[in-house]
């Protein structure tokens, strides 16, 4: 096997990982701070893509330019799924409301699918702007420009999301919310929408996600749950509330994917994944619900 | 300024607090003491609205509570110190004291409070930039006052401050109870430390499974037969 091939296969690999990385942190902020686990983050994320795909279709609309208008799209949907559905489990104890939540998110995914089936079929769709085909290539490992622009995008929203969430009092009313909410009601912090707000927040990074995947790759309708399985990996490895702790387990998982789909079998790329997962709640036993913050 | 009247609340099928009264004037310091599981957080939390009476009436400044959401009484003027101080022990001493001075009213004079917080608790200020999580039980004490004065309360709500503490930091605690008090600040006290409570207050309630079953001065309930084979041995 040639060096070069490895380098491809790391590149490939931190690619995609920012990706997973982005996918994961609306996850594990909508968790961190509700105590809703929602399952159709991957369905929420494919509408993004799907609203892109759109936007570049029957609009012409660049999938880069059109990032802001699908997180809209998706601060829409996010609202009227968290009123209509996950608003009503808010004020159930936490073990309850993880348990709910699993189930409601998971009814909610499946009509999500159906919905996308019926809009856009069960075909595969891309977004190919003129320089979809462009790549840089350094010492024969091929990056493509629209990826790599990807984790450039990514890496800021991450950034972004760190700095708004350290420096701004709403910030810092949504981080004492997750740690105690009796506490945060005790400042004078109205909880309730600071649950809103975070779930938004969720669907809208969501929807920059599901751009993105729909740029760098493809979007279709079953797509939601391999996404929402690639956070929730993700979120076990980089634990919940570290923003630097899920991008880091976002590239860990696309490095590691990639390393197995050459060594091994492109068969075993999505195994692995399965594999980092149940050993990280094998070593850490207190797993995804035991976490906290110290 | 508060009153309490006849106030019943519980929790599910749970009922605590039976027909409870009481009343805090403006810039008094009241005590309310009694066993554990008496119903004295129960109480604080009713005041806070972190729970809702099922009976009773609770009015603050002559306006009505029991329909007002916590975080909207924290902007009336009534900020609670929870039992055990309850810090946000993932952020910085000064991240928690911003925290304090969330609502509108208080953010706007956030700097000022903030040096007289850290004149009443100069600690506080030498850790500052230090994570709540690694100050020590004193120190997690003072910032969980210090959190609530940020808010500029008319009334202090104080669920046992001298619990775990010290002996020393216990007297050093009271002081500062009491000269908050001095700085015009009413103050509800709960506490398991019976004497120095009574001590402290100009007046006080006795509370027992969910009843207010002694009122008076603090001198008066400290000569009180009852009170003192119960709690002062
Ligand atoms: N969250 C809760 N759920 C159910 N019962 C509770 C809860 N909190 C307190 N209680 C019960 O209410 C009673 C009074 O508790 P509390 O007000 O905490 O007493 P105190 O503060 O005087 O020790 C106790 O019997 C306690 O078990
Ligand atoms: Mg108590």
């Amino acid at each position: 096997m040639s060096t070069t091939m490895v380098a491809q296969s790391l590149a490939s690999g931190i690619l995609v990982g920012a990706l997973y990385g982005l996918a994961a942190v609306g996850l594990s902020l909508v968790f961190g701070v509700t105590k809703i686990l929602n399952v159709s983050h991957g369905e929420l994320l494919m509408l993004g893509g799907y609203t892109s795909f759109w936007l570049f279709t029957l609009m012409g609309v660049d999938p880069f330019a059109g990032i802001p208008l699908s997180m809209f799209a998706l601060v829409i949907i996010g609202l009227i799924v968290y009123q209509l559905l996950f608003s009503r489990l808010i004020k159930l104890p936490t073990e309850d409301k993880i348990r709910t939540s699993l189930l409601v998110g998971f009814g909610l995914g499946l009509v999500l699918q159906n919905v996308a089936l019926r809009l856009w079929t069960a075909d595969n769709r891309g977004i190919t702007p003129s320089y979809a085909g462009a790549a840089l290539t350094i010492l024969g490992v091929r990056l493509p420009y629209v990826r790599v622009a990807s984790l450039v995008i990514a890496f800021v929203f991450l950034v972004a999301l760190q700095l708004f969430l350290q420096k701004t009092y709403t910030g810092k009313a949504i981080r004492a919310t997750a740690q105690d909410w009796e506490a945060a009601t005790l400042m004078g912090i109205n909880v309730y929408r600071v649950y809103l707000l975070s779930f938004v927040l969720g669907t809208a990074l969501a929807g920059a996600a599901g751009t993105l995947v729909a740029v760098g790759y493809s979007v279709e309708p079953v797509m939601g749950l391999h996404w929402t399985l690639k956070a929730l990996i993700v979120l076990v490895m980089g634990g919940i509330g570290s923003i630097a702790g899920t991008l880091v387990g976002g590239l860990i998982l696309g490095v590691t994917e990639s390393a197995a789909a050459v060594w091994i079998s492109g068969n075993y790329r999505h195994v692995v994944g399965l594999v980092i997962f149940i050993l990280v709640l094998l070593v850490r036993p207190q797993g995804l619900f035991g976490a906290k913050e110290g | 300024m508060l009153e309490l009247e006849g106030v019943d609340a519980g929790y599910k099928d749970l009922q605590v607090l039976w027909g409870v009264s009481l009343r805090v004037g403006e810039g008094e310091l009241v005590a309310l003491v009694g066993p554990n599981g008496a119903g004295k957080t129960t109480t604080l939390r009713i005041i806070s609205g972190l729970l809702k009476p099922t009976a009773g009436s609770v009015r603050f400044l002559g306006r009505p509570l029991d329909k007002e959401p916590a975080h909207r009484i924290v902007e009336m003027g009534i900020a609670q110190v929870p039992e055990g101080g309850r810090v946000f022990t993932g952020m910085s001493v000064q991240e928690n004291l911003e925290l304090g001075a969330f609502t509108g009213r208080a953010r706007k004079e956030k700097e000022q409070t903030m040096k007289w917080v850290y004149q009443l608790f100069p600690r506080l200020e030498e850790r500052k930039g230090q994570r709540a999580g690694t100050l020590s039980g004193g120190e997690r004490q003072m910032l969980a006052i210090g959190r609530a004065l940020m808010a500029k309360p008319r009334l202090l709500l104080l669920d046992e401050p001298s619990f775990g503490l010290a002996p020393i930091l216990v007297e050093q605690m009271f002081e500062m109870i009491a000269e908050i008090n001095r700085q015009g600040v009413a103050v509800l006290l709960v506490e398991q430390n019976v004497r120095a409570a009574l001590e402290l207050a100009q007046r006080a309630y006795v509370i027992e499974n969910g009843r207010i079953v002694g009122e008076g001065s603090g001198d008066a309930l400290l000569s009180f037969e009852s009170v003192r084979s119960a709690y002062l041995g």
